[in-house]
């Protein structure tokens, strides 16, 4: 599939124009344009407003992490990564071809900013999970997030992970669940379901910044939180 | 040897503060001093295997070494994608430490048995192997090759040879030399081996690291026989014919004869010891004895 960014489908967001005009760049069979599109605003909200990186030292010990478990759809990331001056905005008119570093699913070999290469789903989700621990172990005060798609909660290990990390009183891991309605299977009130498992859980919809900065940026005292980002349009 | 694995892991855990332990519900006791001492390092996540890995990845990503511990078909098999993607396609160094080979639990079925561990694992790009014959061997192999920033799978049997031997990571032994034929064995396998070929002349070759394979060793091994008659005969205690194409990649692209003997790739429904499924199997020194003197005879 051949052709630029739906214009029309970021009509609803609040995310600076510049940033669409870097999505829209790019051209490629594995943009999974509903998927992308159903980050951007929380994505934007993260490094314009949450995260603490340095683009000139992506790797940097004290910066908080951000984990896309999905890996699918990672236009939006691409272009804010690009907008927040991670790599040359050139790159997105390379997406998906031989001479670019951007591809259907991110390289955390090639893209300065990604974290883990992902693309096949529920991974990132527990790697994340090793992040936080690893941090805690390190005595860092960083922060952990984790975006999940709804369709990827589909998966056997995003449930392993839910019990697991209720427990470990993980309070700097925070996940983002992104739920545009994808699910094959409706996964009913997904909030409660984490805070059985001991999670705080909130819903912010995932088009409003200042709801999205609010759950966002206040993490629970102890547990670690879930962000459910509701994208209905 | 999955007692050695316990001791060598917790001496490890006081020297070094990058090593970190996950385990899935299986061998707590061999780490309770560990996890007393270490409690942020030694992680006991439950029954899930997927997370175990991912997780263990998560923590070589922020400078850790991982080192993840399951039964064999649980460690290995159930989270085999979460190895490939999370550790080899990711890049990291980690270790994962299956107890349980083959059928060291005989009578709790297949579902329970690992003959595919290793096989399976060649598959992966920059995925190392190991394959001890004693405990102490395992602790000279651990502490060589658990921080070499690759994923290394060290397999853990209840077989064991009588001695150790002067183990090298990433190197064969030249145990014997003979001149009919090269015998490769592999791990626990070898002291069966020597008393199959005891009045053969062969040379028997020693293999505990699978992956990476040392394939220089194998050519200054062999005969200087003309290169139809060469001849090599692999003995492995997971799945037969396994490390067959790293001897033709060693070998080639002259032609080697060669006998691959190992577990045989079928279902296995009995209960029994691991010497009865050995007998079963072929694997016993009668069974090894019998396909090697046929094997020559052919030559």
């Amino acid at each position: 599939m051949a052709g630029g960014w739906r214009v029309s489908c970021l009509s609803m967001s609040s995310v600076p124009k510049r940033v669409e005009q870097l999505m829209a760049q790019a051209s490629g069979d594995e943009k999974h344009d509903p998927s992308a599109h159903s980050t951007l605003d929380i994505l934007w909200v993260l490094y314009d407003r949450i995260l603490r990186y340095d683009p000139r030292d992506p790797r940097g010990e004290d910066r908080d992490r951000f984990l896309m478990s999905k890996g699918h759809g990672p236009l939006a990331l691409f272009a804010i990564l690009a907008d927040k001056g991670f790599f040359p905005a050139e790159e997105m008119a390379r997406f998906e071809t031989w001479e670019g570093i951007l591809g259907g699913h991110p390289d955390r070999h090639r893209v300065p900013g990604i974290e883990i290469s992902t693309g096949s789903l529920g991974h990132g989700f527990p790697m994340a999970v090793g992040v936080a621990l690893a941090l805690r172990a390190k005595g860092s005060d960083r922060r952990v997030f984790v975006l999940i798609g709804d369709g990827e909660a589909n998966e056997g290990s995003v449930w392993e992970t839910a019990l697991l990390a209720g427990s470990l009183e993980l309070p700097h891991l925070t996940a983002i669940l992104v739920d545009n309605a994808s699910s094959t299977r409706p996964l009913g009130d997904i909030g409660a379901k984490f805070s059985t498992f001991g999670w705080a859980a909130r819903t912010a919809n995932g088009r409003d910044h200042e709801a999205l900065y609010a759950a966002l940026s206040a993490p629970d005292a102890v547990r670690p939180t879930i962000v459910v980002a509701e994208i209905r349009e | 040897m999955r007692a050695q694995m316990g001791a060598t892991l917790q001496d490890l855990m006081d020297t070094d503060p990058r090593l970190a332990i996950v385990l899935a519900d299986i061998s707590h006791g061999y780490f309770e001093r560990a996890a007393a001492a270490y409690p942020e390092r030694v992680i006991k996540v439950g029954i899930m295997e997927q997370t175990a890995v991912s997780l263990a990845a998560g923590l070589a990503i922020e400078g850790f070494i991982p080192v993840v511990h399951s039964i064999t078909p649980f460690i290995v098999e159930r989270p085999f994608e979460q190895i490939k993607v999370d550790f080899c396609y990711q890049r990291l160094g980690g270790n994962i430490i299956s107890t349980g080979a083959s059928y060291d639990y005989g009578t709790d079925g297949m579902t329970h048995y690992g003959m595919g561990d290793v096989p399976i694992l060649r598959t992966l790009p920059g995925m190392e192997v190991v394959v001890p014959g004693t405990a102490g061997e395992f602790d000279a192999l651990f502490r060589e090759a658990y921080a070499d920033g690759a994923p290394t799978y060290f397999r853990v049997a209840e077989q064991q040879n009588l001695a150790d031997r002067a183990v090298r990571f990433g190197r064969l032994e030249v145990v014997r030399r003979g001149s009919a034929a090269v015998v490769v064995a592999v791990g626990p396998m070898l002291d069966r081996v020597l008393e199959a070929v005891a009045d053969l002349d062969v040379s028997v070759v020693y293999c505990t690291t699978v992956a990476p394979f040392d394939g220089e060793t194998l050519r200054a091994a062999m005969p200087a026989a003309p290169a139809a008659t060469r001849a090599v005969v692999v003995v492995e205690p997971y799945y037969e014919g396994t490390l067959v194409p790293e001897i033709v990649a060693a070998l080639g692209p002259d032609p080697v004869r060669i006998e691959a003997i190992g577990v045989p790739r079928r279902v296995l429904s009995r209960y029994g010891t691991i010497d009865q499924h050995d007998a079963d199997l072929g694997l016993s020194v009668a069974g090894i004895r019998a396909r090697i003197e046929t094997f020559l005879a052919k030559g």
